[in-house]
């Protein structure tokens, strides 16, 4: 109650509910984005998107270039793999991805070559500072829309949605508003922030490309106030351009579309799954692929490397690493982070509140994965599930105004329906229940479980029908 | 091994480097606030310190007498309950039956006997909770169910009150043997504004205050363990409904303030109608049971053959919670999922 009365007067934007858990990003908040060439083999899924993986474009054990396009599919919501180093490929294999669930692809084993695997001066170019030569607006628009796809960006937040695709013009639906997303709420990760402090100007090409190509008039950058030196940054960089820069009160899931939306902008985004931004003439773009948006349209560099975080007391030297992508959790975390310690017990693909366990560090990095983080027992939940004291905390902090104990109990008894009836589907497993619950129930946990069943439910039913 | 050493190894890590277990696997969120339903109650406590206190200056003795005799009420038979039911004791530890206790005291007169607390913190917590499943589960305050056992075995002991020394000394007309509401329904002279809000009148032993239960109260409130929204829907609903009572008959009816103020209106606006497990869990639903409370509150107390309603209005507001709860379940963010 105080800490909502705080953030009204604060005159921060901000949304309803949700909830406030520790930050823990003094870790590498300070810590600069350093170049991280891995030497062991890659290890390049062919799924990093939402949509149908892509194929195979080259042949095993085939010399490739830096970049070299070597998967790819015919299908609008896609994007195509490049080689992230030169090397040498091999025969495809199968690898566990490191998101919700295991999930399962193929992948091209990468063999770096032993010189000159990334190209001279990577990270110089990658942070390079210099965009004031570029016309942002002699770009045609489908000139960048194509750009951006033979790139390969896809929404580096997380979800993994081909940037293109959100960006391209639909007469039907038009968008007034681009809105960048630099919230990055979830604690611990720092990697947005880090590439806001050290590549301001790049962001705000990449958002005046966007804005043109979508054909938003309006551009808004959302941050979270507890990063002034990004936000000072970016105000330096915006200078001279339409630019707004909106301060957001630091709250969790503030990054999510749903909460930065009415927060930022006072709309109303429709439920999930139905309901989209673009359904309130929004486009959400996170600010590291704003970045990779510059890259790809004015550089013509395709999305290979990102900035992942290594932090958590459980790695000797948290820090954000420029990372190929495909490199296996372990040479990361080895190499460049200094090893796990010996309390070590999970390892996040993200931070504490959204990223899943890997159970394993034989997974590779991919697109969407910002952050790993390696947490110690202390540091981490354990949840001794006792029953509902019907506080209605649960219900008081979730930020979409569901109702997590009905709908966790309907799914503890495998009411699927019922759990629908209490809105199961527009859910975004943010966690806030979870967080808050005295009794320690697991509340999107449950939910999450509720909402795989209730898919694999309907793809059975419709294989019977 | 020392670092160097382990810099100088090959860089790619086999599983089973990575840790002689593996690592966890587990669904995130992967952090808490920590909250845990023992510190709740921990802290509904503390809220009753200042009660307790002032109690223990008015009633002395048999503040703490009658206190711990609903409590070893309470926990008896929730310990009692679980070997009955083969369940672990953890809910024994988990503070609410302390707190049943303790609610159930406050809302007893000073000179009942210790033995009667006894039973009725034993049958609240039978009855009220431990034949609906235990925590979380009853349809009922336990606390309540307790003080209705006791009305209705003990009539009489419930309703008398007897003045101690500080309530002579502050002018309490020690042959009446009134609380305020008893005075208020006979048409008695009433206890000054500020002897309520103190509390050197009668009452039950948690009744007398109203400074020291608000104090509780809002900590309460502002502590994010009661909800803001029964009290206030209370306070509201029974407040207006005495005001207009007042304005139709100045002489039968004394206003707001005196009924805010006297009885268990405070503690029960903070401590009775906020308990979780009774009360819905919808945003709304609690403003409505609030409001219901309060309603009932004052109808029993104008027009009912009770001085004080109190547990009647928890009781039935408990049995409507289902319902209200049905239709006060919160519209989504962005509208009802599409089918
Ligand atoms: S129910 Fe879903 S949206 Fe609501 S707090 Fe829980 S995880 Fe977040
Ligand atoms: S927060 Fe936990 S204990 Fe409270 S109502 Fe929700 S599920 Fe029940």
């Amino acid at each position: 109650m105080i800490a909502a009365l705080r953030e009204r007067l604060s005159g921060l934007k901000s949304f309803q509910r949700g909830i406030h858990p520790p930050h823990r990003k003094k870790y590498s908040e300070h810590a600069p984005i350093e170049l991280f060439t891995p030497t062991g083999d890659l290890l390049i899924p062919m799924s990093q998107h939402i949509g149908p993986p892509c194929k195979p474009t080259i042949k095993p054990r085939e010399e490739i270039e830096y970049g070299q396009i070597i998967g790819d599919i015919d299908h609008p919501i896609s994007a195509p793999i490049h080689a992230t180093l030169k090397g040498k490929t091999a025969m495809t294999v199968i690898t566990t991805l490191p998101g919700p669930g295991g999930k399962r692809c193929d992948a091209i084993p990468l063999k770096p070559s032993e010189e000159g695997a990334v190209p001279e001066n990577f990270l110089a170019s990658f942070l390079d500072r210099n965009w004031d030569s570029v016309e942002p607006t002699k770009y045609e628009p489908e000139e960048i829309i194509t750009k951006i796809r033979a790139g390969g960006l896809v929404g580096m937040g997380g979800a993994t949605f081909p940037t293109y695709f959100k960006l391209k013009r639909n007469p039907d639906r038009p968008v007034d508003t681009l809105l960048l997303n630099g919230a990055e709420c979830e604690p611990y990760l720092t990697a947005d922030h880090r590439l806001m402090v050290e590549c301001p100007e790049g962001i705000i090409v990449g958002l005046e490309l966007a804005r043109h190509a979508a054909g938003a008039e309006r551009a808004i950058i959302a941050i979270e106030e507890n990063k002034p030196d990004a936000i000072e940054a970016l105000k330096k960089a915006a200078v001279g351009h339409n630019v707004e820069i909106a301060v957001c009160a630091t709250k969790y899931p503030m990054g999510g579309e749903r909460q930065l939306i009415p927060a930022v902008l006072g709309r109303t985004v429709p439920s999930a799954p139905k309901g989209l931004p673009l359904d309130v003439g929004v486009v959400v773009v996170n600010v590291s692929t704003a970045h990779g948006i510059a890259r790809a349209v004015v550089r013509d560099q395709p999305f290979t490397h990102r900035v992942v975080t290594v932090t958590g007391l459980g790695v000797k030297k948290p820090g954000n690493y420029l990372t190929p992508i495909g490199t296996k959790f372990s040479e990361l975390i080895e190499s460049a982070a200094g090893g796990v310690t010996s309390e070590a017990i999970k390892v996040l693909a993200g931070g504490p509140m959204m990223g899943p366990t890997v159970p394993n560090l034989n997974v590779p990095v991919i697109k969407g994965v910002g952050g790993i983080t390696v947490m110690i027992d202390q540091e981490t939940a354990h949840w001794h599930e006792t029953p509902c004291i019907r506080c209605g905390r649960c219900i008081d902090n979730c930020p979409l105004y569901l109702s997590p104990t009905k709908i966790a109990h309907a799914i503890k008894h495998r009411e699927y329906d019922l759990a629908n009836e209490f809105d199961m589907q527009a859910c975004c497993e943010c966690g806030c229940c979870s967080y808050i619950c005295p009794a320690q129930i697991p509340l999107a946990q449950y939910i999450r479980a509720g909402k795989n069943q209730w898919r694999i439910m309907q793809t059975k039913q419709k294989a019977t029908t | 091994m020392s670092d160097a050493t382990n810099a100088a190894k090959p860089a790619a890590l086999p599983i089973k480097d990575a840790g002689p277990r593996g690592f966890l696997v587990s669904s995130p969120p992967h952090l808490a606030a920590g909250a845990t339903t023992q510190r709740i109650m921990f802290e509904v406590l503390l809220a009753m310190l200042p009660l307790f206190g002032f109690a223990l200056y008015m009633f002395r003795l048999s503040a703490i007498v009658l206190t711990v005799a609903t409590i070893a009420g309470a926990l008896a038979a929730e310990a009692l309950g679980n070997l009955m039911r083969k369940r672990d004791q953890s809910s024994v530890y988990d503070g609410s039956a302390i707190v049943t206790g303790a609610i159930l005291a406050f809302s007893l007169p000073p000179s009942l006997n210790p033995y009667m607390a006894f039973l009725g913190g034993m049958v609240g917590i039978a009855l009220g909770k431990i034949v609906f499943g235990g925590i979380g589960n009853n349809l009922f305050n336990p606390a309540m169910v307790g003080r209705a056992f006791l009305m209705i075995c003990f009539p009489a002991a419930l309703v008398s009150f007897t003045p101690t020394a500080p309530m002579t000394a502050a002018g309490v007309d020690a042959t009446t043997m009134a609380t305020p509401l008893y005075a208020a329904a006979k048409q008695m002279d009433l206890p000054s504004m500020s002897a309520l809000w103190l509390g050197n009148t009668g009452g039950c032993l948690g009744e007398t205050s109203a400074i020291a239960a608000l104090i509780g109260g809002l900590y309460l409130v502002i502590r994010g363990v009661a909800d803001w929204r029964q009290p206030l829907a209370l306070l509201l609903t029974a407040g207006i409904f005495a005001q207009i009572a007042h304005w139709i008959a100045p002489d039968a009816h004394p206003g707001a303030t005196f009924h805010l103020t006297s009885g268990a209106m405070m503690f029960g606006a903070f401590f009775i109608a906020t308990d979780y497990v009774g009360a819905p869990v919808n945003p709304w639903g609690r403003l409505i049971f609030g409001a219901g409370v309060g309603l009932l509150v004052m109808v029993i107390r104008l027009f009912g053959a009770y001085p004080e309603g109190f547990m009647f209005a928890i009781l039935i507001m408990n049995s409507l919670t289902p319902v209200i709860e049905r239709v006060t379940t919160p519209t989504p963010f962005g509208g009802k999922v599409e089918a």
